[in-house]
């Protein structure tokens, strides 16, 4: 626990003390009403299981930090090929593609941000159709390239922005680059949980019944108010936002979340996939967890960079 | 010191390239035999099959877990023979032997008396690839020969994406999750045309549970 800043201590033991309160919640809830809560119990416990691995995965030191959000970049991808409709002659294509995934996060290891900005928008954009014209299929060339592409955007490019805060200059920021994925994450989570339970409570009106008839205005209204509240009481501890930037970071983050979920359920609709695997019980697989975060750490990442660094 | 060698190429080589790099979606595990003997039937995409199914039983049951595979493709030179034979833990079957005088089921059926687990791809190869080839009636051979009571369940399991992982003829691996469903155990009734439209028809349902995207 050497590196963490002490506001971080204090923000995961935050964290804690949510968990706990809501597992005695459902406890409570049980035994009042009689019945089991099966799903909600089913979260909270993957919760508990995926506040403990960030857990280890920040404390521990920088390059364990990197190689973990680089392992959820390589699930969130595999996920995603897994999901859409490939080419076997593109096989090869796909391996280096996935050989993209260590090469970026090596960029943001090293720190040297020029690499890390351009190599999947713009190298990585070049190399999947040269590799795949030396492979000499063209049925279905543009659809391959551009899926391949698109996939590598959201799932490794998007996401390794939430790496790249860990080694931006600490002595801008007292809580380190750790204190800011914490914020990222945390609010980004956060805003998640707070949009399900307003749109459960108060949910009527769907904001895109077509993509995502479960999102409803309300939930959205409720949850963005919930993400800046949020983040204006712990952005002071995190970051180095005045509060007027604290209150607009907590609104980027809010509306940001809700349109990587529904763009992710919007490809899920596109390729009928219904749900997307079960490798976090009560919470779906992979790409439900991190659908948010595919928009809200480009987005964090730059408005922190403009403002701040 | 083989079996050690065996017990650790499952536990550092292949479980992690199973569980991390490729990843499993398995659906109802609960109803693999949890002891011998049986017969674990499946669908022969890749080379990872075998050792997906491996992977699927407790690290315990490794020394009874036995994939029947192709004498003629396996022990074609010394080392493959002996990879195949110490580290795999391979029956080897004699292909397309009609008219010879031993058995070629002779060491199926000691492993089965033996209680193990065996392994079985009843289309005899890997076939085309995400496609589920033909049955050969083998595995109703095998049944027929263990018609005593309690009869050895054989236990169908459908997967689906590890021929697009690693295909017939590449070497080059690439991660792609993979599906595993698991059926409810068949047993030998007597017989073998209805035995084997059991089968097939139990692959078909199992193959129709998932929604899987193109792959031409």
């Amino acid at each position: 626990m050497s590196d963490l800043a002490m506001p971080v201590i204090w923000a995961l033991a935050g964290v804690y003390a949510l968990l706990l309160f809501s597992s005695l919640l459902v406890k409570v809830l049980r035994h009042r009403t009689g019945s089991d809560y099966r799903e909600l119990g089913d979260r909270i416990r993957s919760w508990w299981v995926m506040v403990v691995i960030f857990t280890l995965a920040i404390a521990v030191s920088l390059t364990i930090s990197i190689i973990f959000l680089a392992f959820i970049s390589f699930l969130a991808f595999k996920k995603f090929l897994s999901m859409i409709p490939t080419r076997r002659v593109d096989r090869r294509v796909i391996f280096w593609a996935f050989v993209a995934i260590p090469v970026q996060f090596y960029w943001v290891a090293i720190g040297w941000y020029g690499m890390f900005i351009i190599f999947i928008p713009v190298f990585m954009f070049l190399i999947i159709p040269a590799r795949m014209v030396l492979a000499g299929e063209t049925d279905g060339f543009l659809k391959a390239a551009g899926t391949l592409h698109w996939g590598l955007m959201t799932t490794v490019f998007s996401l390794s922005h939430a790496a790249f805060l860990l080694v931006l200059p600490a002595e801008k920021n007292l809580a380190g680059g750790a204190g800011l994925l914490f914020f990222l994450i945390f609010l980004t989570q956060f805003n998640d949980v707070a949009q399900y339970t307003w749109g459960k409570l108060f949910g009527k009106n769907p904001v895109v019944p077509k993509v995502s008839p479960k999102k409803t205005k309300e939930g959205l209204l409720g949850g963005v108010l919930t993400a800046v509240l949020a983040a204006w009481l712990i952005a002071p501890y995190l970051t180095p936002f005045s509060y007027q930037e604290a209150l607009a970071a907590g609104l980027l983050i809010g509306l940001g979340g809700f349109l990587g979920d529904v763009v992710i359920s919007a490809i899920k609709r596109d390729i009928g996939v219904k749900d997307s695997g079960n490798l976090i019980p009560g919470h779906g697989g992979i790409m439900d967890r991190v659908d948010s975060l595919t928009f809200t750490s480009p987005l964090f990442f730059h408005y922190l960079h403009y403002l701040h660094y | 010191m083989t079996k050690l060698l065996r017990f650790l190429f499952f536990l550092l080589i292949v479980r992690p390239l199973v569980l991390v790099i490729i990843g499993l979606n398995v659906r109802r595990r609960s109803l693999l035999p949890a002891q011998g003997p049986a017969v674990v039937i499946a669908n022969h995409n890749s080379h990872l099959d075998t050792l997906v199914l491996i992977s699927l039983f407790p690290l315990c049951l490794l020394p009874k877990l036995r994939p029947v595979a192709a004498m003629d493709y396996f022990l074609r030179n010394r080392w493959l023979a002996w990879f195949a034979l110490n580290i795999i833990g391979i029956i080897p079957l004699r292909r397309g032997v009609k008219a010879s005088h031993d058995d070629p089921l002779a060491e199926v059926v000691v492993a089965l008396d033996n209680d193990d687990i065996l392994i079985l791809f009843p289309e005899g190869s890997r076939g085309e690839t995400e496609r589920v080839g033909r049955f050969k009636t083998g595995i109703a051979h095998i049944a027929q020969r263990r018609p005593e009571v309690p009869m050895v369940p054989m236990v169908p399991v459908y997967l689906h994406g590890l021929g697009m992982a690693l295909p017939k003829g590449d070497f080059v691996l690439v991660p792609f999750f993979c599906d595993v469903f698991v059926g409810e155990a068949l047993h030998w009734q007597g017989d073998r045309k209805a035995f084997m439209n059991g089968v097939t028809e139990c692959m078909t349902a199992l193959s129709g549970e998932g929604r899987f995207p193109a792959w031409e």
